[in-house]
């Protein structure tokens, strides 16, 4: 380790490094005190600059050339930390995403963060340590590097989960936990397959042990198969996929609103950071295998996520759902980055245009899904209930947050002018492009099923008679009187700017999709 | 590409939505004094809409040397990177009379909405109410100017909102079904638009989004190596436009959300969103794909036919004003599909006039159907009841009502000297070449046309005086100015038809062409 790997992880460092400082100046007099405690969550805003700024650094420091390796390192030092990590554009659309969608959360959870005072510097620190596992893992070019960082990802996020130490919310996060464990479980057993196969856990090792690979069978091996079987059901969970989706509901219905916020865009960003670069710089010999593989599992996300979701009457439980289906979504761009090649028909062929398509998504479902979550925050705020049907003439009590949601919803059916439709779009034509029509077939219907359920919401606010005499509940510790604080609000209006600016202009996240995906290097 | 930026159509499609959003930042509480200040701010953008749609309308350059497409507004809107879409409005022959329509509707639904509002003794919400209103005009607009298919798509979606609001909110009976049943079958029917948008673009030599390049450039699809069979693409785009037309057995939303609509929403829905899909198949399933238009224009013959002829008895049956409107909208527009069914001549002496015929009747029967709903609303605004068999002897009490209807309902039976007979003449004439039996059995749907018509009038207008219709009033001056434009509409084309003709046949004669030659 010299001084430019320093540099290398230097975002990675600052944003566990601002986790730690806020622990640590939650005990401090100045920010222990009554008054002082509400600060905490902005000198966490503020410390996120920190990895903010470095990551721009970096990409500035990148220019013309794939990752931040210097010229003239042997070729056992192709990158840093004896080849543990890329920073590339890849890993930086990811540090960009995952610190934007931390300072949004951590903004709207000033709100939340008032009922418990006392452990704010836990809240904020589990937050933002989970962040810096986020970023890793897109960085992350070898196995036991990914499994380390995904357990950074996941056990603060399972404490998090818990954090309101009712029932409801410890069930979520005891389930977060053991689900992550027997994931995490899958994972690792599928690793240790692949490398008994490939002798290596780097994945460019990996990949040309994969080319040496027969083709006379599925993957070319056995132990290839189930190892990659696993290592899919083991990011299956991650990013919340069906089969592996069962325990969605129940976190989403348990966990604070910011958590599942957060876990919902972040957590399945990264969790498909990871999946794209092992399943394109590892394996990509023999992705004509697993691309059929995903094209499945996208159809099973879209098609249970959007039929559950419609019997749904907690809108966290819908949402639960309705991210199985963006899971399903985001998987058909993945399938879709894998095309026969057109000379020898047994070849896969890279089509950059199916992973762009998933990073644009991932950047629109984001801000979708945080500008809904972020208002639905407020509404449990304001009404103390997350039933959809308490929902009814919310327009006339609370006219913006009705509107805001609104747009939320409309966004993810995939309506323009919201950035969910251009990515909606750029998913299918990735999918009709590299031959599985079908699927894209199968994605629209499901995209016209889902607009039953988001507008039945609308619906509701819109046109329901609100309740005859509303007074909310002041023995409900979750109904406290609606507060004045600007923060949530602006993380709201942020939010929700982003997502109309990404339907508008779409190019700009577009092209940065585009350089993300070229670093790659398939 | 090129950057082009004439700015004319840039301002007519989002002046009402500039308008709409500024009344959101309207101060003060309901009342109905801020509601007349939202009243007249809402009227004077759609009359300045008009304005320039008309200025569009006039300013087309008729000559036959002229450039095809007009006040082009163009520059990249996605980069190309899988995707490629520019922001592309222009108009050509087929979309100035529309753009024209739009404007004059939009202008005349927001002159009649709040008296009819307050009937309903439902509160005003007038903030709303016209935010949405002009946000649907824009989004109209837009579908009719834009030029590139995605930019097309998304104006095509925008519209479903304001629309499934307007009828929710502000309808009457069964209006959330209603607007639902709407919602669901437009949003089904341009799904299977965007497939078709998707698959044309990635045809290998084709890599745009811009029907510009798309029909300059001869039928640019006819000889590629499509992803989708050529025939599929022709469905896809068809389901779409046929679910807007409607076209029988399409159509069931229709009645629905016409009867339970507020009425400028009625007039809106009627006047210019059915035109969408009849532009749309214009456009697109005639435009684009010339060959199977012609192979398949068998089928378009017969869903027409039946459209008109089913469209026309249910019609017969019906006892709510507003639905036996409705369902005769369906009935007539069975005959823009038995005009684009004229295209079936297969031996290259194809002439312009079906299709003329059915631009036309896009035309007249937005301005015929426009004024039908106007008036109907301001009867059912005054005299609390659309159901016939109450109604009877208006005549007597509101007499330039019931002339605008007359005159309304005379030019929907294809009356001589009225614009409905102009467009029927040229559906028959033109559809008769190609489907002569067919045809045939479609004048049956005029014979029964006048039958509904004149009956619903001897019911309704004439006959016995009623005693609870004593204190009805005429027309209020606010409300008599949308039916004296429409009048005037009516009897300027149905005396000098040449005004739209012209125009319209400048954009159909190359698609004319394209078929002969193929």
């Amino acid at each position: 380790m010299n001084a430019h790997d320093l540099y290398v992880v230097s975002p990675y460092l600052a944003m566990a490094g601002a986790a730690a400082l806020v622990i640590i100046l939650d005990l401090l007099p100045p920010l222990s005190t009554r008054t002082g405690r509400g600060l905490l969550p902005y000198i966490a805003f503020l410390l996120l600059s920190a990895p903010f700024a470095l990551s721009l650094i970096q990409l500035y420091d990148l220019g013309q050339s794939t990752n931040l390796v210097r010229d003239g390192q042997s070729i056992g030092e192709a990158s840093i930390l004896i080849g543990s990590l890329s920073v590339d554009r890849f890993a930086l659309f990811f540090n960009f995403l995952v610190t934007g969608a931390a300072a949004l959360v951590i903004l709207a959870s000033t709100e939340y963060l008032r009922l418990m005072p006392r452990f704010q510097g836990e809240y904020l620190g589990l937050l933002l340590f989970s962040a810096s596992g986020m970023m890793l893992l897109a960085a992350a070019t070898e196995l036991i590097t990914i499994y380390v960082a995904l357990e950074l990802t996941t056990l603060p996020l399972a404490a998090l989960g818990a954090f309101l130490m009712n029932g409801r919310s410890s069930e979520a996060g005891i389930k977060f936990l053991i689900i992550g464990a027997i994931s995490s479980a899958l994972l690792l057993y599928g690793m240790a397959l692949v490398f008994g196969f490939s002798g290596s856990t780097q994945l460019s090792e990996i990949s040309n042990a994969v080319a040496r690979a027969g083709s006379d069978i599925p993957f070319g091996n056995y132990a290839l198969l189930v190892g990659l079987v696993l290592l899919v059901a083991g990011f299956g969970f991650k990013i919340s996929a069906a089969p592996f989706q069962m325990w969605v509901p129940d976190v989403y219905e348990g966990a604070p609103t910011t958590v599942v916020a957060f876990l919902s865009v972040a957590s399945k960003a990264a969790g498909f950071a990871v999946l794209l670069r092992v399943m394109f710089t590892g394996f990509f010999d023999v992705s004509l295998d697993w691309a059929i593989l995903m094209a499945a599992l996208a159809a099973a996300s879209m098609t249970i996520g959007n039929l559950v979701a419609i019997a749904q009457s907690n809108i966290r439980r819908l949402f639960g759902y309705s991210t199985i289906a963006h899971a399903g979504y985001l998987l058909v761009g993945v399938a879709a980055g894998v095309q026969q090649a057109p000379t020898a028909p047994a070849t896969p062929q890279f089509a950059a245009i199916g992973p762009d398509s998933v990073l644009f998504y991932l950047g629109a479902y984001t801000a979708a899904n945080l500008t809904a979550f972020f208002a639905i925050a407020a509404i449990s705020d304001r009404i103390g209930s997350d039933r959809i049907n308490d929902y009814a003439g919310l327009v006339t009590r609370s006219p913006a947050l009705a509107i805001i949601l609104a747009l939320a919803l409309i966004a993810l059916i995939g309506v323009p002018p919201t950035g969910i439709f251009i990515a909606k779009l750029y998913v299918f034509t990735a999918a009709v492009d590299s031959g599985l029509a079908w699927l894209a077939i199968i994605g629209v219907i499901n995209s016209a099923v889902s607009a039953y359920y988001y507008i039945r919401i609308i619906r509701l606010m819109f046109l329901g008679q609100s309740p005859a005499i509303y007074t909310p509940n002041p023995n409900n510790p979750n109904a406290p009187t609606p507060s004045r604080n600007p923060a949530p609000w602006a993380a709201m209006t942020l939010a929700a700017a982003a997502l109309v600016f990404m339907g508008i202009a779409p190019g700009y996240l577009m092209q940065a999709a585009n350089a993300a995906i070229r670093a790659l290097g398939v | 590409m090129v950057n082009e930026f004439n700015g004319l159509l840039t301002a007519t499609v989002f002046l009402p939505a500039a308008g709409a959003a500024l009344i959101l930042l309207f101060p003060g509480n309901p009342g109905t004094r801020r509601d007349r200040m939202i009243r007249i701010w809402a009227a004077t953008i759609a009359a300045a809409d008009l304005a320039l749609a008309l200025l569009v309308f006039a300013q087309f350059d008729r000559a036959a040397d002229a450039p095809r497409y007009q006040f082009i507004d163009q520059f990249a809107w996605i980069p190309d990177l899988g995707l490629k879409a520019s922001y592309l409005l222009a108009v050509d022959g087929l979309s100035a009379p529309l753009v024209a329509l739009t404007g004059l509707l939009g202008f005349c639904a927001v002159l009649v909405s709040p008296p009819a509002l307050a009937a309903g003794g439902a509160t005003l919400r007038a903030k709303e109410y016209f935010f949405w209103l002009l946000l649907l005009q824009s989004a109209v607009m837009g579908v009719f100017t834009s030029l590139d298919l995605l930019l097309f798509f998304l104006f095509w979606e925008l519209e479903l909102i304001p629309m499934y609001m307007l009828i929710s909110i502000w309808g009457s009976g069964r209006k959330e079904y209603s607007a639902m049943k709407f919602l669901i079958f437009t949003i089904l029917g341009s799904a299977f638009m965007l497939v078709g948008i998707v698959a044309v673009f990635l045809t290998p030599d084709v890599g745009t989004f811009s029907l510009i390049d798309l029909s300059l450039a001869g039928p640019a699809l006819m000889g590629a190596a499509t992803l989708i069979p050529l025939a599929w693409l022709f469905w896809l785009f068809f389901v779409a436009f046929a679910v807007k037309l409607p076209t029988w057995p399409l159509h069931t939303w229709l009645p629905d959300a016409h009867t339970d609509a507020p009425t400028a929403a009625s007039v809106m829905l009627a006047g210019v969103l059915l035109k969408m899909g009849g532009y749309g198949l214009l456009r697109i399933n005639v435009g684009l794909f010339p060959a199977q238009a012609e192979q398949f224009a068998w089928v378009l013959v017969i869903l027409g036919v039946v459209s008109v002829l089913y469209g026309a008895v249910v019609t017969m049956r019906q006892t709510d004003l507003k639905r036996l409107i409705a369902y005769s909208s369906v009935s007539h527009m069975g005959l823009v599909m038995l005009g684009l069914g004229s295209v079936g001549i297969s031996n290259g002496t194809l002439t312009v006039t079906g299709l003329s015929g059915a631009a036309m009747q896009l035309f007249t029967h937005g301005t015929i159907t426009g004024l039908l709903f106007l008036t109907v609303g301001i009867i059912y605004e005054k005299a609390h009841t659309r159901y016939i068999p109450d109604l009877g002897g208006l005549a007597g009490r509101m007499p330039f009502v019931a002339a605008a209807m007359l005159i309304a309902g005379l030019a929907s039976l294809g009356l001589p000297g009225l614009s409905g007979f102009v467009s029927e003449l040229l559906v028959f004439l033109g559809a008769f070449r190609a489907y002569g039996w067919p045809t045939a059995l479609a004048v049956l749907g005029i014979i029964l046309a006048a039958g509904y018509i004149l009956w619903m009038m001897e019911r309704a207008f004439f006959g016995s005086r009623r005693e609870r219709f004593a204190d009805l009033t005429d027309a209020s001056p606010v409300e008599a100015i949308p039916l004296a434009l429409m009048v005037i509409c009516i009897i300027g084309i149905g005396i000098y038809p040449a005004l739209l003709t012209d125009v319209f046949d400048s954009a159909l004669t190359p698609m004319i062409q394209a078929i002969n030659g193929g």
